[in-house]
């Protein structure tokens, strides 16, 4: 893979991305801005010519494999597997890049697609090439459109891709990244989940096996085509080569997105992020799917999910919302519940009723009204995997943890007493939609 | 019609919570607290098979259905609640 002629800057003498070093995505641009196409090509050189034959696709797609690519938007598959899935059926399969990043309190994806558009349109060309896709969808939020769009119109200048890349604007919902939905968003307009099977590597976009890939993770392929497995399993752990953006909010000096070394202590992430700006609750990992920590607990362990599982975490999509020690970890838990379960694409009974009533009852404990965690448990348990996506259990995942985490805040609010002081809005919410 | 292997499953998106399908098959079903069929985690025994049979025919809006590789089915979901990566 990494031959001379695929790597220009190599002729120069040092490779401009040396191995083991950082950064990889998120080069530091001292002119700021979007990084145009000349100053890409001239900063990561080309991508390799892909050939069109089924013995390059294997060769490159076992590079892949060996290079040990995870998802990036919080699922953590397997690139080479999902590669493999939908090039194994007879109709040409699609390519959309998922940018949508619904999230509200990730910012990732935006802050890539903002500074290295061509990094992950060179990864949804390079990926449409591998499966054999002639066209590669490109669905990025809205605060980044333009500039997504200006980078595709130099590249079809430069006559560059040999797919057509096709860039739209994702569903304004938290639900509209999820897979199936997304299917459904490029299809029809419509942002909803589907019911599985069919899996959307078999039957996806107008019935063509799909491949729906984050765009951090397009990135990361893009880098392999250039610099290869070895070379991008120098940073990371061996389970979980490479590197990753993280979103560092709430008590640190410097919120943002940082990219880290993966298995880099998570203490050392909020160093990054400017070092504490207050004593801390708790830690959310992950999004907000994810697991609430304490921070002695969690700050000494790697950033991987082999580190994070030993508090019943996972790096998730890459947030750390870090939770100053004078706000309430059981409003902010309960404004996040509200806000997902508005945000259910109301087409199953136990995520639409479920939800509603879990986060009435999560209410009620921020606001001491009541506590009945029997009651509390039994609805999680018939809420947790009985959706057609995944919804449900990923707001359950963070309830169960908040209930761990901040047990004698619980008691405390039984008691009629909260030890915030402020009011709850760390963990951004954007305003209820109209039914 | 054998029974190795069949489990019921609920298109959940197309369920509406009617509930027949627990009225006429109680062993291997009953309702969340919103109505919603919740199927006990086990292959149909042969005895059950007819009453699968006839709960999967009553349903109004053809959610209910059987699921002939139901175990290997429920190993391949991913498990974790992330996105699309």
């Amino acid at each position: 893979m990494n031959t001379p002629d695929t790597c220009s800057r190599e002729a120069d003498g040092e490779p401009v991305l040396r191995a083991g070093r950082l950064p990889r995505l998120l080069p530091q641009r001292l002119g700021g801005g979007p990084a145009s196409w000349v100053e890409h090509r001239a900063r990561y050189g080309g991508l390799p010519v892909p050939g069109w034959d089924e013995g390059w696709r294997g060769r490159f797609v076992a590079e892949v494999g060996r290079a040990g690519l995870t998802g990036r938007g919080g699922a953590s598959f397997p690139t080479a597997r999902k590669l493999r899935a939908v090039s194994v059926g007879r109709d040409a399969p699609t390519v959309i890049a998922n940018g949508t990043e619904g999230e509200p309190a990730s910012a990732k994806d935006k802050v890539l697609l903002a500074r290295e558009p061509h990094l992950v349109l060179d990864g949804a060309a390079l990926a449409a090439h591998l499966v054999g896709a002639r066209q590669a969808f490109v669905v990025v939020h809205e605060a980044v459109r333009e500039i997504v769009d200006r980078a595709a119109a130099e590249r079809r200048q430069a006559r560059h891709d040999r797919v057509r890349l096709k860039v739209m604007t994702g569903a304004d919902r938290f639900v509209g990244g999820e897979a199936s939905a997304l299917v459904n968003w490029v299809g029809n307009g419509v942002p909803l989940p589907t019911a599985t099977p069919p899996r959307i590597s078999e039957r996806g976009l107008d019935g063509r096996p799909t491949l729906v890939q984050n765009v951090e993770t397009l990135a990361h392929l893009a880098l392999i085509g250039r610099y290869g497995a070895e070379w991008f399993r120098s940073l990371g752990t061996a389970a979980e080569p490479g590197s990753m953006l993280v979103t560092v909010i709430g008590g640190v000096r410097r919120p943002g997105v940082y990219e880290i070394d993966i298995g880099q202590p998570t203490g050392e992430i909020l160093e990054l992020a400017g070092g504490l700006a207050a004593p801390l609750s708790a830690l959310l990992i992950g999004g907000y799917f994810g697991t609430w920590a304490a921070p002695e607990a969690v700050l000494p362990l790697p950033f991987s999910a082999d580190g994070l599982s030993t508090v019943g975490a996972s790096p998730g999509a890459g947030l750390i919302a870090a939770l100053s020690a004078d706000s309430c970890g059981l409003a902010e838990s309960a404004r996040v519940v509200r806000y997902l379960a508005g945000e259910s694409a109301g087409q199953c009974g136990p995520c639409v009723f479920g939800l509603d009533a879990i986060a009435g009852a999560l209410e009620d404990v921020a606001a001491g009204r009541s506590f009945r965690p029997d009651l509390l448990r039994r609805w999680m348990g018939q809420v947790d995997g009985r959706g057609a996506c995944h919804h449900p259990d990923g707001a359950v995942r963070l309830i169960r943890s908040a209930l761990r985490v901040f047990g004698a805040e619980i008691d405390q609010h039984a008691q009629g007493w909260c030890s915030g002081s402020r009011r709850p809005g760390v963990l951004p919410v954007p305003p209820r939609r109209r039914p | 019609m054998t029974a190795a292997g069949a489990r019921l499953r609920v298109d959940m998106i197309a369920c509406d919570g009617r509930g027949l399908c627990a009225e006429v098959l109680p062993e291997l079903i009953t309702l969340d607290d919103w109505g919603f069929p919740i199927i006990v985690d086990r292959d149909i025994p042969p005895g059950l098979m007819a009453g699968a049979n006839e709960a999967i025919r009553l349903c109004p809006l053809l959610a209910l259905q059987l699921d002939r590789a139901g175990a290997n089915a429920a190993a391949q979901r991913t498990t974790s609640p992330g996105r699309a990566g």
